[in-house]
């Protein structure tokens, strides 16, 4: 681990702003070396992974030869800001679209609070305030056939891939009219019209379902022959997820099999009271991207401009079939882990540092420094939102409770799995089956 | 223990018996099958024994297992007669699966294969052997040694249109997919609100094979059955194991497969048409009047060898191989319980909270006013699966220890 001679660059790759985390630590960066020189066509590559030399123990160093860190696509964007009318990082209407998506996002959640207090929804909740740069910079970019694979924090990332609001606030209340018919809450939201594939509940669970949403879109061009399914699929999880196996099996098969997924990491820093600093013996998890083969970017998760050039590359790569991405999006919720967390664990200087940073804030700033809205235009769109929700929660709260009947409904897509009963007749045909009264 | 050592010398008489008895061909009622050109006529199984092995349990004889794989399972067509005389084609378990998966594969260009040494090894048991060169490599998948990731990856693969049937190179190493194949393949169509369908087929050989010690001898059914949302089927002959193939991977429901690493080499004559079992059916092996031995995968065949010591001593049992571990058939139950009122429980599963215990429950809650005796279950030992072959034996349940047991009950 001895230092080379040549230490990392600060714009090699993408540094947090003012970050908390000790990743400044110089030592560790040299780890990198100097292998930049080759210019890749994104953000590093896979090309020169083969070692140049026989492995040697002695030489530590020649271990790094292969590890290649990011290009600088987004640095050099946002530098090249002389020019406004040809460098804007975004378009009028574009900005206005990712400024409505974040402040639905935020509306929707801080909604979730208020309902959660009142009563109207139970069980863990977790919301997503802070991190809205994330969901919004990447699901924007994708379209309707594209999968996005979530975690027990799914209610932006369903927002964003376009389930309407009302479905997933009535999902939450417990009602027959919630995306999941009231049968999955929280942390499961779906949409299969949409292609949500998930919240999934449990650390790291959703990452091999999403591998396996990227191995159909592959699947579907090279076996079946629809040269046209370029569809790519976007796995969100944690920090905290990244030192858990799935993490690693699924980057390993992804890259292996060059699967059109992109790996993103929300790091917020902690695991409910985990520190990512305490559970990780390299806290910079977009390194793990090179070691596998597959170029890994850090991205400042609070600025949305940042992550969408970010995911713009990596989707592009997906679908272009040349693999799959592992982005590292650093960034911060502004609520505890649920909402039955006290949050007393974090300290206030750091939570005050970062809700200095509000990812709304900035955009907001963005758009008004650079003529890109009024704001006029934006309080119209604060509106709009603030009114959306309202009107998600009198429709959750004005739906129906799920009845009875709907209790044995979609345990097996196909009903024979109940079995056959004692008078010969399959058991799902008993009326007691379709009133939800049956024993199973 | 005692009903083992008493029940040397029955098993002694057992295996002496030269008769090979064929029992008369019984055809379970087809009405839910879905059969396609199914001939289920004129078939029963003839185990055939050496019969120069002993039980005895001082190590000097040999081993029951020898016994059991030496089990030749063939079509008698005792109803030749009657039917049009149809060629079928002879082959080993393994390869009917093989056969069944193939078809399937021919049929439908979204099934595939995932697993570990599925592809150019041919599978461990050689289950896919063939098929990467046939189908290619996405579609026969051999995937890196991590079973909860490439089982999640056959569950996301599912919800996105394809229909994966997933290998555990042993059935034990799913245990590291645990929560893929519960909360995932079980739950994910619930939670859903019945939106993406999970229809994946988990398979793998499985059960207490011969001194493969204690992880790779094990007995998952006890394990799986509390899962929602899934269904299990044993198979146990070619005949079947092609079928129960085909009806899983058909099924739109996750299905797991248990194969049983003892009865891959059993040989078969299965018709040449193809055919579609049923996999909520339980199988009728033998019918008879005494009493009902409900069993299932390799134990059908140590039931088979006691039903013939049973059938010297007078005894008329019927015997049912239940295939469909979740749900029961409780048609095909029922009826031989109400016909019978005594039942036998063989399986070579956990005792606590197996099959043998659900079956006993739902007989119990089911058909108890049939009953004119205490239900018997004799499962395998809640040890771990011992290394020594003298000590496996003794963990799963022994031909004589079936004899037995049916005499205490027709008592």
């Amino acid at each position: 681990m001895a230092a080379s001679a040549s230490s990392f660059t600060a714009n090699s790759f993408l540094q947090p702003i003012n970050s908390t985390r000790s990743i400044e630590n110089n030592n560790k960066k040299t780890l990198l070396g100097n292998q930049l020189k080759d210019s890749s066509f994104f953000l590093g590559s896979a090309k020169k992974l083969y070692m140049k030399k026989p492995f040697s123990f002695q030489n530590s160093k020649s271990r790094s030869n292969g590890v290649y860190a990011v290009s600088e696509v987004v640095k050099n964007k946002k530098l090249n800001t002389d020019s406004p009318l040809s460098n804007l990082l975004i378009t009028k209407d574009e900005g206005l679209e990712l400024y409505e998506d974040m402040v639905l996002g935020r509306a929707f959640e801080d909604m979730c609070a208020q309902m959660y207090y009142r009563g109207k929804m139970f069980g863990f909740v977790h919301l997503y305030n802070g991190q809205e740069a994330v969901s919004t910079g990447f699901i924007k970019l994708l379209k309707k056939e594209d999968s996005v694979v979530s975690t027990y924090r799914d209610h932006v990332h369903a927002l964003s891939k376009g389930v309407p609001a009302r479905q997933v606030m009535s999902e939450l209340f417990g009602k027959t009219t919630g995306c999941c018919r009231g049968q999955g809450g929280s942390m499961h939201m779906f949409s299969k019209e949409h292609n949500v594939l998930g919240g999934f509940a449990f650390i790291g669970e959703g990452i091999p379902v999403a591998t396996g949403a990227a191995f159909t879109s592959k699947y579907r061009r090279e076996v079946m022959k629809e040269a046209d399914c370029d569809h790519v699929t976007m796995a969100f999880f944690g920090d905290g997820t990244c030192n858990n196996g799935q993490f690693f099996e699924c980057l390993n098969m992804a890259a292996l099999w060059k699967l059109p997924i992109i790996f993103v990491v929300e790091n917020n820093l902690w695991a409910i009271g985990m520190s990512h600093l305490r559970s990780t013996s390299d806290p910079e998890i977009w390194k793990k991207g090179p070691a596998f083969g597959m170029p890994g970017v850090h991205v400042d998760g609070m600025d949305v401009l940042k992550v969408r050039e970010v995911a713009k590359e990596a989707v592009a790569r997906a679908r272009r079939g040349d693999g799959p991405t592992l982005v590292e999006c650093e960034t911060y919720r502004f609520r505890g882990h649920s909402l039955a967390d006290p949050d007393e664990l974090r300290d206030p200087a750091e939570k005050n540092h970062y809700a200095a940073r509000d990812p709304i804030s900035a955009l907001k700033k963005y758009m008004f420094e650079n003529n890109l809205a009024s704001e006029a235009e934006l309080k119209a769109i604060d509106k709009k939102i603030d009114e959306l929700v309202e009107e998600a929660v009198e429709f959750a709260d004005e739906s129906p409770h799920p009845v009875r009947s709907q209790l044995l409904e979609n345990v097996f897509a196909d009903p024979k799995g109940f079995g056959i009963g004692p008078d010969g007749r399959y058991r799902c045909e008993d009326p007691k089956f379709t009133e939800g009264t049956a024993h199973v | 223990m005692a009903a083992i050592i008493q029940g040397i010398g029955a098993a002694t008489a057992l295996t002496s018996a030269s008769s090979l008895d064929t029992k008369k061909a019984f055809f379970s009622n087809s009405r839910r099958s879905l059969s396609v050109g199914a001939e289920r006529k004129g078939r029963t199984f003839v185990v055939r024994s050496d019969g120069g092995l002993s039980y005895g349990l001082n190590g000097r004889g040999g081993r029951a297992e020898q016994l059991i794989t030496n089990a030749v399972a063939t079509k008698e067509d005792t109803a030749a007669a009657s039917t049009s005389l149809k060629p079928g084609h002879e082959l080993l378990l393994f390869e009917a699966l093989r056969e069944g998966l193939e078809e399937e594969m021919d049929r439908d260009p979204a099934v595939c294969v995932m697993g570990e040494d599925v592809g150019h090894y041919g599978g461990s048991y050689k289950v896919t052997k063939g098929l990467a060169p046939k189908y290619g490599d996405l579609r026969v998948l051999d995937t890196p040694i991590a079973e909860n990731s490439f089982t999640g990856m056959g569950i996301g693969a599912a919800m996105t249109g394809l229909r994966p049937v997933i290998e555990g190179m042993n059935m034990g190493f799913l245990l590291l997919a645990f929560n893929q194949i519960s909360n995932n393949c079980g739950m994910l169509h619930y939670t859903s609100g019945g939106q993406f369908k999970i229809p994946v087929v988990i398979r793998g050989p499985g059960g207490v094979g011969r001194q493969l010690g204690a992880e790779h001898s094990q007995r998952l059914e006890s394990y799986f059955q509390s899962i929602p949302g899934i269904q299990m089927v044993a198979c146990s002959t070619p005949y079947n194991a092609k079928g129960l193939m085909k009806a899983a991977i058909r099924s739109d429901n996750p299905v797991i497969l248990f194969e049983h690493v003892l009865l891959y080499n059993l040989k078969e004559r299965i018709p040449d048409e193809e055919y579609v079992l049923n996999l909520e059916e339980a199988e009728m092996v033998r019918p008879g009047e005494h009493v009902t031995i409900l069993t299932y995968s390799r134990m059908r065949y140590h039931v088979m060898q006691a039903a013939k010591t049973l059938v010297n001593k007078g005894y008329d049992p019927e015997v049912i191989d239940i295939r469909s571990l979740k749900p029961f058939d409780l048609h095909t139950i029922g009826n031989s319980v109400k016909k019978t009122h005594r039942v036998l429980i063989v399986e070579e599963c956990m005792r606590t909270g197996g099959i043998g215990a659900s079956l006993t429950a739902a007989i119990t809650e089911n058909f108890h006013d049939y009953l004119d005796a205490p239900i018997i279950c004799l499962s395998s030992q809640d040890v771990p699966t011992p290394y020594a072959g003298t000590l496996e034996n003794w963990t799963v349940v022994q031909p004589p220890q079936i004899v037995t047991a049916v005499e205490q009950l027709c008592q």
